[in-house]
This record gives structure tokens, sequence and C-alpha cells, in this order.
């Protein structure tokens, strides 16, 4: 035997590790409006360099394949060639040695059928069908396309307050997106391409962080336009469908079931992610608008949807999301068992529970029930425990949820299925059976849990909350004649209720529980869509402009993130968990950004989605 | 104070200028007296900065910058012409030449741009004669649109400059020429086809104005070649904007219409100011001699203008004296000029006695 040596045997292993981060940050960053075929011939030639040489289907195959496929994507191929891609892609599939070959001929193969009307279109009309092509990542992943851009220059630009009108064009509610929006527009934010997505939703809370919403003037309301309309639901959608038809100058009435506006901004999400007052900001500028009136505590039911249909010009509906999914477990009627929906929504109405010393299981792994049991925790519970049947990853939650949650104390019991619920001889629940799971095979597309081998276990519970979904309460409007699938309104593209002239739908009891941004989306299009219906055109003005751009910061930064207060501290009250951000970090996060609406295809004719 | 007012002093290639503060790099050097080439610009229709062939050192800035659409901040440095920037440009043109290829012409030879084209003429000033990105042949050729009876476009002489898109767009407010995707190339989608009819499409020509190479053309631009033509300013004889064109003319005749700066038409002309203002001078049907209908044989004979204005005044008179001056009316020719129009009108009320006056030229 000769000398070993403990050097990598390709020196090039430890910085080809290097280029790899920013390799995935491109990949992260796909700019939307890309050709699919093009993602496709890219994944493919990834694959192809990854050949180590020994085999045909790989080492021959994968270029050849490739060679074929780009024919494809420049339009110069026939139906033919698709034939043939189609054989060498699963010849590539069915006899490559390793997965590097194999698994690339089967995301041909499949692509193949995921894409196959853009094939189509190349090899028969010659080019990507309509609507391939780049615009502005954030612009375009927000469902209410803001110009996100615009006001982040602005708030560059120390104007806050015009940073909150450019916001208001598209979307009302600049501080509830501040606060708790998803924000999708960071998703593919060209700034990975350099180091991280910028922050947007923190700059944006620091723009209402320093100037109140209800503070900024909204545009002056047009003229009036003679047309009523009636909005059903004061969401975060069926408010932001009555601000711009308010605005347009149409007479807008609101029918609201609860107490007060805001939908489940209000009575889902929690105090101590979005304060009250700080709702109430949106709110206050939305109703200065004028020409809105509201009904509260007005739940509308069939007979009066029938009415509100023919007395009105139109009808936007939107009453999202209001029900609690419950489970079909052996003593879910006991008392103590109560679902997320019923539980938040108290809170909405200032009524907060007392789970003082008390035991608590939280049934579900989203948002709601991290919602639920970190309100459980600031109700002075003195055990919290979410029981979930997948692992941690599979959670759809957010990330950050999980993390606060388990900081302020949570116990995050995995793997474990509900089964049945104990109560005690008074009917009181007394605790929760679960069977252990083991994670198992990927179905559509996440991997799902399969009952272990293992005995049931018992956990000690007072207070059960199930937090497994939203049911959207739809009868009285079904019956009233609207037609849903599984309760979810059918609409058109355009939000028009399917078989109705004058009502349009859309938000959560469309879509079924989606985001507060998604919601604000559909509400804006609703109105647009409304005044084009009742022959209007309106366009209305911003009173602002998206400043002169800077030269892009090409240097590498780190993103600023939203500090919150210590998990110890914040777990015993209902007060705003986040920090405000300083002046210093936002200048230097506004600095990161790379203007997408002037350089690039955001000057481009179409290169934009702005519906003002 | 608006930034139109606002002045900056800005230092291009060694010279200082004061320009205001919304200029950019290339408004500022042209004050400056400084060349610098650009091919996609197209001041007032297209400034998206495709090209890059304007791009320029700036100091303190880590990349070039394209003058076409960078703003000029104070003290800012900019240099135009150093080794660099010079060796960029050259290279830049050679992709955008290997895109638009030389073989579909054989080399300009059969290109109705040959001439006139922008690309030819910049290629020629930074001495690019071919490009080594060039393929040897680009397979396969797209087709030719040109069903329109106006206009044509030929992809492959294109080079995606995307004017003709700010000009359609932006520029004339039409938005029936867009661009499309095919794969990772950004195509032109001219609405010259096969089903040009069915389009909102114009013809109004604006486009094939606004292009650089003889991708979108006129189609009477074949007919001349720019060498052999001399142009005369006038304004175009339709409606009343009163749009200032050059008449172009080649051998006593006119060939075609170019678009000129004038103060209500800032360089565009609708389809009939740039199709329809001059093919009616060659007429054979054109009138050369006044006709007098010969009452007895009923037919139009030929007669001196003296003869014709004697029988007119006599005629009129008459009929305006024994049945008043609403017995007449006066109609203008759309073809004529405001001026005439004006004076035909004048001439109704003052001399016939008449109100009633028109004129077709209200489209």
């Amino acid at each position: 035997m000769g000398k070993l040596s403990v050097a990598p045997k390709s020196a090039y292993d430890a910085r080809i590790a290097d280029v790899l981060e920013p390799y995935m940050r491109r990949v992260e960053a796909m700019p939307p409006g890309t050709c699919p075929i093009a993602v496709q011939v890219n994944l493919l030639e990834a694959g192809g360099a990854q050949t180590c040489g020994k085999c045909v289907p790989c080492r021959d195959g994968i270029p050849q394949l490739a060679a074929l496929m780009r024919r494809v994507l420049n339009c110069e191929a026939d139906e033919s060639v698709l034939e043939e891609i189609s054989q060498l892609a699963a010849l590539i599939r069915d006899t490559s040695d390793c997965a590097i070959g194999y698994e690339a001929g089967r995301l041909v193969c499949e692509g193949l059928k995921t894409f196959a009307d853009e094939y189509e279109s190349h090899v028969r009309a010659g080019a990507c069908a309509e609507g391939v092509g780049q615009t502005v990542p954030c612009e375009t992943m927000c469902p209410a396309h803001v110009n996100v851009p615009a006001y982040i220059a602005l708030v560059q630009q120390g104007d806050c307050a015009g940073a909150i009108k450019m916001i208001r064009k598209d979307n009302p509610w600049p501080t509830a997106c501040a606060l708790i929006c998803e924000h999708p527009c960071e998703k593919r934010c060209r700034r990975m391409l350099i180091d991280a997505p910028l922050n947007i939703r923190g700059v944006k809370k620091y723009a209402v962080d320093n100037v109140s919403a209800d503070k900024v003037p909204v545009p002056p309301r047009m003229p009036d336009s003679g047309r009523k309309v009636a909005v059903i639901g004061g969401g975060p959608s069926g408010m932001t469908c009555a601000y711009f038809l308010s605005l347009m100058g149409h007479a807008v009435t609101v029918f609201e079931g609860r107490k007060k506006l805001g939908g489940m901004m209000r009575y889902g999400i929690p105090a101590y992610r979005f304060p009250r007052e700080r709702i109430d900001e949106d709110i206050r500028a939305i109703l200065s608008v004028g020409g809105i009136e509201v009904k509260y505590e007005h739940k509308v039911d069939t007979a009066e949807m029938k009415q509100i249909a023919e007395e009105y010009d139109a009808v936007y509906l939107a009453i999202g999301a209001q029900g609690g999914k419950s489970l079909k477990l052996d003593g879910a009627d006991a008392e103590g068992v109560m679902s997320a929906v019923q539980l938040l929504g108290r809170i909405g109405d200032d009524d907060y529970p007392d789970f003082t010393g008390k035991k608590v299981i939280v049934i579900g792994g989203g948002n709601v029930a991290m919602d639920c049991a970190r309100t459980s925790v600031r109700a002075g519970a003195a055990e919290v425990t979410v029981a979930y049947r997948r692992r941690i990853e599979d959670m759809t939650a957010l990330h950050e949820e999980i993390e606060g949650a388990m900081a302020e104390g949570v116990e995050m019991m995995c793997l474990q299925a509900p089964v049945r619920i104990e109560k005690d001889e008074a009917g009181k629940v007394s605790g929760l059976v679960c069977q252990p799971q083991y994670i198992s095979a990927v179905k559509r597309g996440r991997p799902a849990p399969a009952a272990a081998n293992k005995p049931e276990i018992r956990l000690d519970a007072d207070v059960i909350l199930i937090a497994v979904g939203q049911d959207i309460e739809s009868a009285p409007f079904e019956e009233y004649g609207m037609k849903a699938e599984r309760t979810c309104f059918v609409a058109d593209e355009y939000l028009q209720a399917e078989g109705f002239e004058n009502i349009f739908v859309g938000g959560d009891c469309q879509t079924g529980p989606k985001s507060a941004i998604m919601a604000i989306g559909a509400g804006k299009v609703a109105a647009r869509n409304i005044d084009e219906y009742l022959g209007f055109h309106h366009k209305l003005d911003p009173g602002i402009e998206a400043p002169e751009p800077r030269v892009n910061v090409r240097e590498a930064f780190g993103r600023v993130n939203v500090g919150e207060r210590p998990a110890r501290e914040r777990g015993k009250d209902f007060n705003h968990i986040e920090l405000p951000i300083s002046e210093e970090e936002i200048m230097q996060e506004c600095g990161r950004c790379l203007r997408c609406d002037v350089y690039g295809c955001g000057a481009l004719e179409g290169g934009r989605i702005q519906y003002v | 104070m608006s930034s139109e007012r606002k002045l900056v002093t800005v230092t291009i290639d060694g010279v200082q200028v004061e320009v205001p503060e919304s200029f950019t790099i290339l408004a500022a050097a042209r004050k400056a007296g400084v060349s610098i080439p650009t091919l996609c610009y197209l001041k007032d229709v297209s400034d998206i900065g495709s090209c890059r062939v304007c791009s320029v050192e700036v100091e303190g800035s880590d990349a070039l910058l394209p003058a076409c659409k960078t703003r000029v901040v104070d003290g800012m440095e900019v240099r135009t012409n150093t080794e660099l920037v010079q060796s960029y440009r050259k290279l830049m043109l050679q992709l955008v030449l290997a895109d638009h290829g030389l073989d579909s012409t054989n080399y300009c030879f059969s290109c109705a741009k040959n001439g006139s084209c922008e690309l030819q003429s910049l290629c020629r000033e930074l001495g690019v004669t071919e490009s080594p990105f060039a393929p040897e042949k680009q397979t396969p050729r797209q087709a030719v649109l040109d069903a329109n009876p106006f206009l044509a476009y030929d992809p492959n002489l294109c080079i995606r400059c995307q004017r003709c898109v700010g000009a359609c767009n932006s520029r004339a407010h039409n938005h029936t020429l867009h661009t499309g995707k095919r794969g990772l190339r950004t195509s032109i989608l001219a609405p010259f086809g096969p089903d040009w009819k069915a389009t909102e499409c114009e013809s109004c020509g604006n486009c094939a104005a606004a292009c650089p190479t003889g991708a979108i053309t006129e189609k009477r631009r074949k007919a001349y070649r720019s060498w052999e033509v001399t142009r005369t300013r006038t304004t175009c004889p339709h409606c009343a904007v009163g749009c200032q064109l050059d008449l172009v003319v080649k051998d006593d005749r006119i060939v075609d219409v170019e678009p000129a700066p004038g103060p209500s038409n800032r360089g565009m002309l609708c389809v009939k100011g740039r199709s329809g203002s001059f093919d009616f001078v060659h007429s054979a049907d054109r009138l050369t001699t006044p006709l007098v209908k010969n009452a007895e044989t009923g037919e139009f004979e030929p007669a001196t203008w003296d003869e014709a204005l004697d029988l007119v005044v006599k005629r009129f008179t008459e009929i305006r004296d024994e049945n008043g001056g609403d017995a007449l009316a006066a109609f203008a020719c759309s073809r004529s000029t405001n001026e005439d129009v004006y004076m035909l009108m004048k001439m109704a009320r003052t001399v016939f006695k008449t109100n009633n006056v028109d004129n077709c030229a209200r489209v």
C-alpha cells in the first residue's frame, strides 16, 4: 500500500461550493414571465454538466436532447422534433445508470406534459404563448400589483407620506400590509442575484410607522356617478372594493356581519401581530373618502340578498371564510374544545380568554394554529402544545411564526395524529389521544404521514383549539342561486359571478382561505370591473409619481430584518411583537433596490403590471 | 424650483457645461459639442436603453452607463471616448450585426434602406464591417409580413431595438404593434400579416419611420435610393392640423413623404399624410386645364382660365342677383390648405352673400 493523502482528489470542489450558493440564488430569482421551455432547457443542461461521462444515455443523450430542445426553444423546430425529444428523454429516464441521468430525463418527460401548450405554441405558431414575457418581479408577484420600486424610492427620499399614497394607488391597506402581509413581492426579488431579497414589507412598515396612514389624505373623490353598489363583507377585499368604487364616485353600502370592519384581519389575526389601533388607521383612511355607508352587525340572508341584487346597480360579495373547520373526532363536543375561528373572533371584539394555569393543545400546523398557540401563551396558559401529524418542515405556517411560537415556549408535538378527545364526567375536556406517525412518500408534492407501529399517546389538556382550516358560509347565497364549488363561489377571471350580470365575487369566499393581499387584489379588480360594468372608465390619479432612479448599488449587503421584542417579555401581553426599524437600517435597505421598474424589462412596453 | 430650471454642472470629455437637472448625459453632451453614437434611442419615441451603444464612463461608477437615459448629477464627470468605451461600442455593434445578419440582404445591396440605414452608417462610422459572432447562415428564415398595402416587416433584419414599439404605443398611442417572445428572443408582432385588416392598425407608418434598419419599411421605399432624391418641405394638404412634411422627389416625381418636426406633428404623420397626400399629383385623371360644358353637346371642353373665370363671374353674379346668395354654396376640397379654405369661405360670405360654406376636411 502506498501513502494516503488527506487532500481532496479535486482541489476545485471547495471552490465550486462557493459558486453554488449564487447559482441557487439565481435559480430562485427566476423572473416571472420566463418561457418555461427556456427553464427546462436550462435545467437539462445543468444536468448535462453533472455527467460523469460513463453512460451513453446521460453522456451523449443529454447534450443531443438539449440541442433538440434549443431548436424548439428558438421556434426553429416542427412537431416531429417534439416526438424525437419525447423518445430521447424517455430513453434517458429509463436507461440511465444513476439519478444524474434518469432525473434529467424524467424532468423533460414531465415538462412535455406540464407545458404541452407552450411546446405546441413554439412548434406551431413559432412563438411563445401570449403572456410569456418578463415583467417587474415585485410588482408582478404582488396580487394587487403595487408599484413597489416607486414607494421604496419615495421612502429613500424621506417621503413616507408619498410612499403611502403610492401604495394606495393599488392597495388602500398600507398599514395592514406593512404589518401582516405574506410579502409574495419578495419571492423573486432580483436583488437575490447579488445578496438577498429586499425586505419590502420592512420598508412599508417604516413608512407607516413614521407617518400613520390616516394622516395622509386620500385622493379626492370623483363627482357622484349616481350609481349605487352594495359590498357584502367589510374585510380586506370588500373594503378595498368599496374604497376604489367610492373614489370613482359611486355610492357604496357595506354590509358587515360583525361589530367592526376589517374581517379576518381583525377577527382572525391576533393583536400582537396587528394591533387594533393600527388596523383602525387604515379603516379611518378608507372611510375618509366619503360616500361609504357601513351597516354594522348586519348579516345578509337569502331574502335580503335577493333584495340587494335588485335594488343596487351592482353587488360585490366578499364574505371571506369565516367558519372554523371541525374535526370528526370522538369527544369533539367536550366543553373546552373550540375552533380557532371562535377563539380569535371573540378576541376581535376584545373578549380575551383567560387560560391561566391551563394546559392548551392546538391541533394544526398552519399560521392560524400558530396564532392560537401564541394567543394561548398570552392568555396565561401553563403549557401550550401544538399537535401536528406531519413534521415541522411540512407545516404550512411561515417559518418565522413557528420559530416565534417556539421561542415563546410552545411545544411542537410533531408526527402526532389526533385520534380522540377525552372528557371527564362533567363533560369537560381532559386530554387528547394521538396516534404517532412516521413521514412517508411524497403525495401531491408533499411528504404524507403514515401511522407508525407505535402505541397511542395521551396528552393532558384543559383546552383544545382546532385550527385545521376555515369554511365559507356560502349557504344563504347558494340558496339565492349563486353557483359554488365546495362552497367557493364560481366567478370568471373578471370576478363576475357565474350566471349573474351585476354580481361580482372575490376574496377568500371565491378562492378559499388565502392571504389578505390576494383578497385586496381581488377587491381592486372587482371595483374596476364593476365600474366598467356600470358603463364608466374612471381613471384615478394617485397624485404621486415614481422618483428618478439612482444608479444600482452592486456591492453586496446583508438583509435588514424586522426585529422582535424578546420572547420572554412579549409572551406576557398582546402588544405588538415587532420593533421599529431605524432610519439607517431602512436607508441601507432602500439603497439595495435595483429599480426594476426602470432598469431591465420595466422600461419596456408591457414590462409592467399596472392598472392605473 | 422645478427640475427643469435647476442647473447642474457636468464635465464631458473635459468640456464643462451647465444644463438643467432633467437632462440626460446624451443631451448634456450635445450641448457640450460632444457626439455620442446612439442606435436604439429616438428622442420622444424610445429611451429603453437596449442597445447600450451609447454607454459611457462616469467617474465613481463601476459600470458604464447609457448616456441616453442616465440623468446628469451635479459635478458628474463623463468620458465618452476612452479606449474601453470605444472597444465596447465596437463589440456591441458586432453583436447587433450578428443578430441583424448581412446575408439576407446580400450585404445590404438588396435592402430598401441601403444608404439610409442607421445601423449601416453607425457601423461605417465605427469601422465595423462584419461580425465575428455572426452565424454562417441564419436558419430558417422567418417569413416577411407584407400583406398590408403600405407596410412590410422583415423579422430577419430586426435588431429588436423596439423603437417601433415606442412609436406605436407611447408616441402614436395606437397600441397595435407589440412585442412577443420566441423563447429567449424578443420578436416584434407587427400587424402587417394576412390578417392585417382584422387588426386596429391604421397603417400610419410611424413605426417604419422609427425603424433604424430595413426591418419595418414603407413599401414605396423600394422605388428610390436615398442619394437619388431631393426634399421639399410643405404642409400636409389634408385636415386642419397642419402637419409638416417633406415631399421626397426623384426625377421630378414625388415618390415618398417623410415627416418633418413641425410644431403640430413633431415628426409624426397619419396614414393620409404619409401615404395619401401626393399620388394624385401625378394622376392621369387630373385636370390640367379648365373645362367648360358645351350646352349643346353636354360635353366638357377645354377652355382658357380667362374664359372659365369670366363664365363663373357672369353666371354666379346672375344667380346671386336673381335668387339671392342662398342659392349658392361653397364647398372646399379637403386637399386645400387652411389658408385656401379660409379664402373660399371669405369669398362665399362677402361676394356670394351666403353662409352656405362647407369642407370635407373635418376628419
